[in-house]
């Protein structure tokens, strides 16, 4: 089936998306206050939208609270959602079976934030990078997954001899190249980070960047990087979409979001991040936001990001910005436009 | 923050290239072993064990073989009762021994049958969740609440004091800490990430269980095994003690400790050899236990 | 190194070692620096650097199989050999530290107020009631809202970068001489982290107080310190100001994280990245700790460790403290390649 593109952003040659997102929710019922209050609904994911095209890298970013995580968890259903569509290589897979989802599962895979914990501790390298062909190739022979197994750990950088060594005997940096190498074991078409590097020092953190775009170019994959540091979103994506409270503020290419942010919260989070540059980090001004992040449970009206807007107005409170195109490149959801 | 593990491998350990890696297995091993209380415990319990099983064949008296001419004799070297007699002239030591294999055999029976019950119930409340975790948990709230020594006497006064029985009704009030911990172990493996991760790559459910869970759930139920053993032998001395337990002529420490009791004015080693044997194997059970808690610290990984 | 009775506090050979089964640890060897009231001092290492120790070691706050050694003089008295009862008095009062997680440093079951009275009583002897009005003015200090109901409310009722303002109002109730920050806003979101960032920067210029900051993050380096020390395993690899530390590093190391960075502004393709693992604390190698990764690396590297020397190449006149640095190689060979790869 053939989706709507999202408004104005062209569509790439003819392609197809790989993945089509459409107004994705997903709620959690949480326990209210006190003995017999009733159940109120945390919107976790309040309405996201986004294309992502093969190949491609689809940046999200925002603060703790903004549901980027249970987004990516939503897409891949490991968390339910609970309205919306998500369309894979053009197939709807609302009330899809979860046989339907083991078929796409072959095909998007997931890398994630805490390296060690991300693997059992109780099996070795050999067993955990083999586990995702053992389930969906149980005809392949043991010769052969090896086989694989092993051509992939060299590929992420590690060495054979670690074959039979388990997690706890890695550093982290290692740790998320096994983990990467289990992704990649199936030569997905799509692989979500859920923050793949926040948990890694710096140093470590700039090889496993390199060691994902290396990747992407030579296996042609799409990634939806999801992280808080802008900067490094930055250096791996072409398209970058910026969270708030469950929703999108604004998506846009690289270049124009970091050249010119439209929308007043990228702005903040922009000006925000700390440079590595004395001069220039003390002589900054930064976009100071107030207050502090409203509660899920309980959101602002209209645009949510108006209790911290250093330019909200009436509108702000009475309607839900919609998000819209800016121009070509740029789509944001704020009245000011 | 603590200091971060010692375990962290690096290039060199790439040039050395040992095949196998140290699994956490072979990590707490070595991490047990440096605990002498506990080692030293190991080698007792399996000296007290080898003694139970190999000794009574060896000695030079049976259990149950009244020697008419040495009766109540104190500890001696005469006719070989290294460890005295009672009043009916039977050898204290062969009847340690002997008592020892029972209470042993009831330790271990009802400790297998308890950790099975544990297991399987707390795994499978705190991998299913929700109402049907918090109805199974309910039921081991109210056994804890039943008073079992009523019970204990309840069963067996209607039903005998069978072998079997006596086992039934310690691994009945035995099985619910077994429980609980198991069931709290899944329900934090459940939102591990590597759990999540194994959804992600879309392993079956059945898999992930005894993939995933189960080898991590084995870390405290061998601990909690270690607990239950010794709790389970007092139990059975208890209920024997009591008279409630193991008939006559079978023995075990319990009724051993009831003999030596009340005759413990004038025979004191009828009560001292027996109870000596008891209060040692329990105390190298919780060594043990404490050493392995300590070997399979999650912490240390 | 002789006493400089301008320095607030002076720190002469520093070296951490723990106890293990598997034998000695060195996490800190050899940390000297100085530091003079109203300044800000960064400490900069990732994992196994030993920056988080050197700094417990001060505040006597060492795990029970950690042992220092070294001198750190503060205001004349050595911190390291006092008796318990007069590192209480300082600790708390004229030394403060606040640590990464605000969760865990602050007890879940006491409320603000009594948490902050606690402190003021004890080190001040204040009342209670003297005690509640001059924490609830350096709650409003911290620019915390409403602070006069919120002292009464737990710790779990407020957000990350609440706790992390209350912790830096209580670390500054008794006005301390010196702040002690252990990663103070990795825990944080951006935006708050920034909030936090010019907190710190506008109570030092209230009260004067110096600061250690010891972090991970370049950035924030960048915004808060004058001087900094790079730490690699344990050891400086390099020392000085903030200016010349980022515009003309002279050790490999400092190269390595400086291109390591993912920039904001820049259009890098490949970010510069330091080869190899993290250090292991057990087995380091003879000479100097970041030879295993170094780019830069000769042979004597690994066995003959640099010792920590003045950059001899002449840098700009502005700098009052001369760089200090322990490599083999020449400065002239770094900075060429730091102009090289560095925007």
């Amino acid at each position: 089936m053939s989706v709507a593109p999202t408004p104005a952003l062209p569509r790439r040659g003819q392609e197809q998306p790989l993945l089509a997102v459409r107004d994705l929710h997903v709620d959690f019922k949480v326990r209210g206050e006190g003995l017999l209050a009733p159940r109120r609904t945390l919107k976790a994911v309040n309405g996201v939208s986004f294309d992502l095209y093969p190949g491609e890298t689809l940046g999200i970013v925002g603060e703790s609270g903004c549901g980027k995580s249970t987004l990516a968890r939503a897409i891949l259903n490991l968390i339910p959602a609970t309205a919306g569509k998500v369309v894979w290589m053009g197939r709807d897979m609302s009330g899809a079976t979860p046989a339907d989802w083991q078929q796409v599962r072959r095909n998007v895979q997931m890398v994630f934030q805490d390296p060690l914990a991300s693997l059992n501790p109780r099996m070795n390298v050999a067993r955990i990078i083999g586990e995702p062909l053992r389930t969906h190739r149980p005809d392949m022979a043991d010769a052969e997954v090896l086989a694989r197994v092993k051509a992939m750990l060299v590929k992420v950088g590690l060495a054979e001899a670690h074959l039979y060594r388990y997690p706890h005997e890695f550093s982290g940096g290692q740790c998320q190249r096994i983990g990467i190498a289990r992704a990649l074991i199936l030569e997905p078409k799509l692989i979500v980070c859920d923050e793949p590097v926040s948990a890694l020092d710096v140093s470590i953190q700039a090889q496993i960047i390199n060691l994902l775009k290396d990747l992407q170019k030579e296996m042609q994959l799409a990634l939806v990087f999801i992280a808080h540091d802008l900067a490094v979103v930055r250096h791996v994506s072409q398209r970058i979409l910026v969270m708030y409270l469950g929703r999108t503020m604004e998506l846009a290419d690289k270049h124009d979001l970091y050249a010119d942010p439209k929308h007043p919260y990228t702005r903040a989070l922009l000006s925000a991040v700390p440079l590595a540059d004395p001069r220039r980090e003390r002589g900054k001004v930064i976009q100071m936001l107030s207050g502090d992040l409203p509660s899920p449970i309980d959101p602002p009206s209209g645009c949510v990001f108006r209790t911290r807007c250093p330019h909200a107005f009436d509108r702000c409170a009475a309607e839900i910005p919609p998000l819209k195109a800016i121009n070509e490149h740029t789509q944001a959801a704020c009245w000011l436009y | 923050m603590l200091f971060f593990s010692r375990r962290k491998t690096l290039l060199d350990q790439l040039a050395q290239a040992a095949p196998h890696g140290r699994s956490l297995w072979a990590d707490a091993r070595t991490r047990f072993m440096r605990n002498k209380a506990a080692v030293v415990s190991l080698v007792l319990l399996l000296l007290v064990s080898a003694a139970c099983i190999v000794g009574p064949a060896v000695l030079p008296h049976s259990f149950d073989s009244a020697d008419w001419d040495s009766m109540s004799l104190p500890p001696t070297l005469k006719n070989m009762h290294w460890w005295g007699t009672d009043e009916s002239g039977r050898d204290l030591l062969v009847r340690c021994l002997v008592g020892g294999r029972i209470s042993l055999m009831v330790g271990l029976l009802a400790t297998l049958a308890s950790v099975a019950i544990g297991i399987a119930w707390g795994a499978t409340a705190g991998f299913i969740g929700g109402k049907v975790d918090a109805f199974m948990m309910r039921i081991v709230d109210m056994m804890y609440a039943i008073p079992y020594l009523l019970i204990a006497i309840l069963l067996v006064t209607i039903l005998g004091r069978e072998f079997y029985l006596v086992v039934l009704a310690i691994t009945a009030f035995s099985w619910m800490d077994m429980a609980r911990v198991v069931r709290g172990q899944t329900l934090s493996l459940r939102s591990m990430e590597f759990v999540e991760a194994a959804r992600s790559i879309g392993v079956p459910t059945r898999r992930i269980i005894f993939s995933h869970i189960v080898p991590n759930l084995l870390g405290v139920v061998v601990i909690y095994t270690t607990v239950t053993v010794p709790s389970v032998i007092l139990t059975e001395s208890v209920l024997s003690f009591l008279g409630l337990g193991i008939q006559e002529p079978m023995t075990s420490w319990g009724v051993l400790i009831e003999d030596g009791t009340s005759v413990m004015e004038v025979s004191p080693w009828m009560l001292l050899f027996p109870g000596a044997l008891l209060s040692m194997t329990l105390y190298c059970f919780n060594f043990i236990g404490d050493g392995l808690r300590d070997a399979l610290d999650p912490k240390e990984r | 190194m002789a006493v400089d009775n301008n320095k607030l506090i002076e720190v002469d050979d520093l070296s951490v070692k723990f106890a293990t089964p598997d034998g000695e640890i060195t996490a800190v060897n050899g940390l000297s620096f100085g530091l003079e009231r109203g300044q800000t001092f960064g400490i900069v290492g990732e994992s196994g650097s030993g920056k988080s120790q050197s700094m417990l070691a001060l505040m006597g706050l060492l795990a029970i199989n950690g042992r220092a050694s070294g001198r750190a003089l503060f205001n004349g008295e050595d911190l390291l050999s006092l008796p318990a009862q007069r590192l209480n008095r300082i600790r708390g009062n004229r030394v403060a530290m606040i640590f990464q997680d605000p969760m865990t440093s602050l007890n879940p079951y006491l409320t603000v107020e009594r948490q902050m009275t606690e402190v003021l009583e004890l080190h001040k002897g204040l009342t209670r009631r003297s005690a509640l009005s001059l924490a609830i003015s350096t709650l409003e200090q911290v620019r915390i809202p409403d602070a006069a109901r919120r002292i009464r409310m737990y710790p779990h009722e407020f957000s990350g970068g609440m706790r992390q303002r209350i912790m830096i109002a209580m670390a500054l109730l008794c006005q301390p001489d010196l702040l002690i920050a252990d990663e103070p806003t990795t825990a944080l979101d951006v935006t708050v982290q920034a909030q936090t960032m010019a907190l710190l920067r506008d109570l030092q210029r209230d009260f004067g107080t110096a600061i250690i900051l010891i972090t991970h993050d370049l950035g924030v380096v960048a915004g808060l310190c004058d001087q900094v020390m790079v730490l690699y395993g344990g050891r400086i690899m390099e020392q000085g100001s903030a200016e010349s530390i980022f515009y003309r590093p002279t050790h490999p190391y400092t190269l390595g994280l400086l291109g390591a960075v993912p920039k904001l502004d820049h259009e890098g393709d490949r970010l510069l990245a330091i080869p190899g693992v993290p250090p292991n604390m057990a087995h380091l190698p003879a000479g100097c700790p970041f030879s295993e990764r170094c780019t830069f690396v000769m042979e004597r590297c690994a066995t003959q460790r640099p010792a920590l020397r003045p950059a001899d190449s002449p840098t700009e006149a502005d700098d009052e403290v001369a760089v200090l640095r322990a490599c083999h190689r020449e400065v002239i060979e770094i900075t060429r390649e730091a102009e090289r790869v560095l925007p």
